[in-house]
């Protein structure tokens, strides 16, 4: 029976590329450095939380139905009526979000460790490209429970590409498909989310991951592991992904299940963030909502939109600006110019740099929650252009415009700033 | 700019926005004092409901036998809480038509099968006991937490029959009964919840002592 | 044993024991994707027992009804038709409907609770088609010794008025008698014969 499995394995090993090369390859031959830390599980984690969201998504499928007279009614069915669907509903409810969560941490870590810099950029160009697909899935599937918020969310949304000039207003009416978004905006939004991103997902991870295996990974030191080899031409500082990162990648996954599952199990609407409560209300074309706003990974984005004012009689500006708080990652690797690479070498204006930015983009975020009474209004429509830019007196339109510039700042004077750093000297070897 | 200034432009927006937040404008909401594995509250909710509220609402995802849920046997849902349908598996549609309600009230009455999500307890707790009458409106009723709401006041005959902690029991076991409207699974979620977390527990005990074994030679 | 040995003695038991109880709990988290793909209530409801007047069909007479997207033909018998079961016995796959599906109260010589009430679900067990009621004096299109039935029109099988199938046909089994109970002499409750409470 063995040499008979055997027979077969050596039958299709003769046809197809070498499974166990690609084994080696990728996992029990691939020398990660032996000094990841914390911030090293979300990468492995987005991924397992992107195949939590396919699967969840595949069965949510089964009984949606993208039709705007049917898709509220259908996922109280799916809640309700069909066994074990509310489970379904709340795991990609909660994966949702939390694929936010564990993407931005995963971010972050790059901008702490340099794992953008050279030769690492292409690795940070998909990334970046997956986090573009990524909130455009999750735009796109906000629409489908058709629900208030869902409604008027995308409404908002796709009227922003009706700013742009010259082509935009044909341009939001292609995108919608009718004159204000409806059925025909719903069914193509359902093809796009649920078929279409998520096959261009897959393919960008699949680049992302080839692209660092070629590299190598980079660690919480900076420090390149491939300069230092053994006489069998093994990092010395490295160790094989399988078993070690295996098995301690299994650790962090439960622990980020235990997570998961606390949040959906007892508290999945998290008073309103992950599930808005507005969103229980079918959607109604005549009817907006008193405040609309966009779910919190998008909110620091929302934020900036709403600070720029409205620039010789357009809100084009805002929205040119809020593309650009997103597009400017790109260029991340090229702003970059210190001599290192992980903030442990770094000097102080780096580290206050990183910090003010992560402290703008959260406070950026909380704003974006808060309603458009608050702020966010432009009460001088006259006026000269410092006028009109100093017009609000309220705190928080003042903050977010800070926070606003903060964030910007930190990109645009890296050049600076990150070349004047003083830096401390870079071991040769990991630090563990 | 010194390090030092820097620092405390940090904390300064770091604290900013706790002096932004916006009080909710509008009348106060009593806290709903229900307790959702209260069965007996859960069924009189449902007969407060079925009674006052499906003339004009409906809760249309909801089926009738669902309601075995409360403890209340298929033959009980049958005699005495199903008036506008036939078949206990059927849903509890409304026995008005959409046209109608919109000629009688402006809009038509929505449905109530997801209200205690959209608005929450409290907010149906306070407004089902803050009717007062108003000559001016359409329906003689006018809301303090709705102002100007179509809705009449569809329990009156109930808040006059009652004494007020009695109706005050009323509308909590009907609030209690909407809460569960809007989520039938909520409490069979919670104890899956706690299996689920204890499996993880022993998971994690046993997923990092196998870390461990595998790096004690990792220096 | 070595050190070493030792070693991986223990990484080999804790992989075995974190492989057993995170395979159970995969299985524990398949169990609602799974279920969810069981008829939803929406379903269960819509293929519940139906309750079908029956008081004005006349002797002789068919009333067809519909019961889980089925017809379901009730015909009230007269004594000249259950005189023509016994007849045509010899002349059947199954007489005693030993293959065929029925309620155990319908497993007798007129296949029904009551005589001269037949339920059975007109369905053909060849391949589902729905055949046509023919009576004893269409002997011009079924023959000479016709009784009696049904012919289903898809591909020439022949049942007799207790829904048995006659030899020489395409379908294998008599039709299926569906659970049934009396509400009352003139009400039938089709799928279900747990009368309800």
């Amino acid at each position: 029976m063995a040499s008979r499995l055997m027979a077969l394995w050596e039958w299709f090993d003769a046809r197809m590329p070498s499974v166990a090369e690609e084994w080696r390859k990728h996992a029990s031959e691939y020398y990660a450095p032996k000094n990841f830390n914390f911030w090293y599980y979300f990468g492995v984690l987005s991924m397992l939380v992107l195949a939590i969201q396919i699967v969840s998504g595949i069965f949510l499928t089964m009984n949606y139905k993208p039709d705007a007279g049917l898709a509220f009614g259908s996922v109280e069915f799916i809640m309700r009526d069909v066994p074990g669907g509310w489970i379904i509903r709340y795991i990609h409810s909660t994966g949702g979000s939390a694929f936010f969560v564990v993407v931005y941490l995963h971010m972050f870590r790059a901008l702490l460790y340099g794992s953008h810099r050279e030769p690492r950029e292409l690795i940070w160009i998909f990334g970046v490209l997956i986090y573009l697909t990524l909130m455009a899935e999750a735009f796109l599937g906000y629409l489908l429970p058709w629900g208030q918020m869902s409604y008027w969310g995308a409404q908002v949304i796709v009227n922003l590409f009706a700013v742009v000039p010259y082509i935009g207003p044909d341009l939001a009416l292609w995108i919608r498909g009718d004159y204000v978004v409806s059925d025909a905006t719903l069914n193509r939004f359902f093809a796009l989310h649920v078929i279409a991103l998520p096959l261009v997902l897959l393919g960008l991870v699949v680049a992302h991951i080839l692209a660092l295996h070629d590299v190598g990974s980079n660690n919480p030191d900076g420090v390149e592991i491939k300069k230092h080899k053994d006489a069998r031409g093994r990092p010395l500082d490295g160790i094989p992904f399988h078993p070690y990162y295996t098995v301690k990648d299994t650790v962090g996954a439960v622990v980020f299940l235990a997570i998961f599952c606390v949040v959906m199990f007892f508290t999945p609407e998290v008073g309103g963030y992950f599930l808005e409560h507005n969103n229980f209300i079918p959607a109604d074309p005549l009817k907006t909502p008193d405040h609309i706003a966009p779910l919190w990974y998008f909110t620091p984005y929302y934020s900036i939109l709403r600070a720029v004012p409205p620039l010789f009689n357009s809100q084009f500006p805002g929205v040119l600006a809020m593309g650009i708080a997103v597009l400017i990652l790109f260029f991340l690797p090229w702003l970059d110019r210190s001599p290192v690479k992980s903030i442990r070498y770094r000097g102080a204006y780096y580290k206050i740099a990183l910090a003010l930015f992560v402290a703008a983009f959260l406070v950026l975020g909380y704003l974006g929650i808060e309603k458009t009474t608050v702020w966010g209004q432009f009460a001088a429509a006259e006026g000269s252009l410092m006028d009109r830019m100093l017009d609000t007196k309220d705190r928080a339109t003042w903050v977010a415009r800070v926070c606003t510039v903060l964030y910007f700042a930190f990109f645009i004077l890296m050049p600076w700033y990150t070349a004047r750093d003083k830096v401390k000297p870079v071991p040769d070897r990991v630090t563990m | 700019m010194s390090v030092a200034r820097l620092r405390a432009l940090l904390a300064a927006l770091l604290w900013a926005p706790a002096t932004l937040l916006a009080a909710e404008a509008g009348h106060p909401l009593d806290r709903a004092p229900i307790e959702p594995r209260d069965l007996v509250s859960l069924q009189a909710g449902a007969r407060t409901f079925v009674n006052y509220c499906l003339n004009c609402h409906g809760a249309q995802y909801m089926r009738y036998n669902r309601l075995t849920d409360l403890g209340l046997s298929e033959a009980q849902i049958r005699d005495n809480l199903m008036f506008a349908a036939d078949k206990v598996g059927e849903t509890m549609k409304v026995a008005m038509s959409v046209k109608d309600g919109k000629a009688w009230f402006g809009v038509p009455p929505p449905d109530l099968s997801v209200i205690a999500r959209s608005r929450g307890a409290d907010w149906l707790y306070t407004y089902l006991r803050t009717f007062h009458r108003d000559d001016k409106t359409a329906s003689g009723w006018n809301n303090k937490v709705f102002p100007n709401v179509a809705m009449p006041h569809a329990l009156w005959t109930l808040q006059r029959e009652q004494a007020a902690v009695q109706y005050d029991r009323t509308v909590r076991d009907l609030v209690n009964f909407l809460v569960y409207l809007g989520e039938p699974a909520a409490l069979q979620r919670k104890s899956i919840g706690i299996v689920v977390l204890f499996v993880l527990g022993v998971l994690f005990v046993l997923a990092y002592a196998m870390k461990k074994a595998f790096w004690k030679d990792i220096r | 044993m070595s050190d070493k040995q030792k070693v991986d003695k223990t990484r080999r038991n804790l992989v075995v024991a974190t492989s057993v109880v995170g395979g159970a709990a995969c299985v524990g988290a398949a169990v609602p994707f799974i279920t969810s793909m069981l008829p939803s209530e929406r379903a269960k409801a819509a293929g519940a027992p139906v309750e079908v007047d029956i008081s004005q069909i006349g002797p002789g007479e068919l009333k067809v009804f519909e019961w889980r997207g089925k017809p379901v033909w009730v015909i009230r018998r007269t004594p000249d038709m259950l005189d023509s079961l016994k007849a045509v016995a010899g002349k059947l796959t199954d007489p005693a409907s030993k293959s065929s599906l029925q309620p155990q109260y319908a497993a007798n010589e007129y296949r029904s609770l009551k005589p001269d009430v037949m339920v059975m679900e007109g369905v053909c067990t060849h391949l589902g088609c729905s055949p046509q009621m023919k009576p004893a004096d269409a002997k011009a299109e079924m023959g000479g010794d016709w009784a009696g039935g049904f012919y289903c029109a898809c591909h020439g099988s022949k049942f007799d008025l207790a829904g048995r199938v006659f030899r020489g046909a395409p379908a294998p089994t008599n039709l299926t008698v569906p659970p049934y109970a009396f509400l009352s002499d003139g009400t039938l409750l089709i799928g279900d014969d747990q009368k309800r409470a």
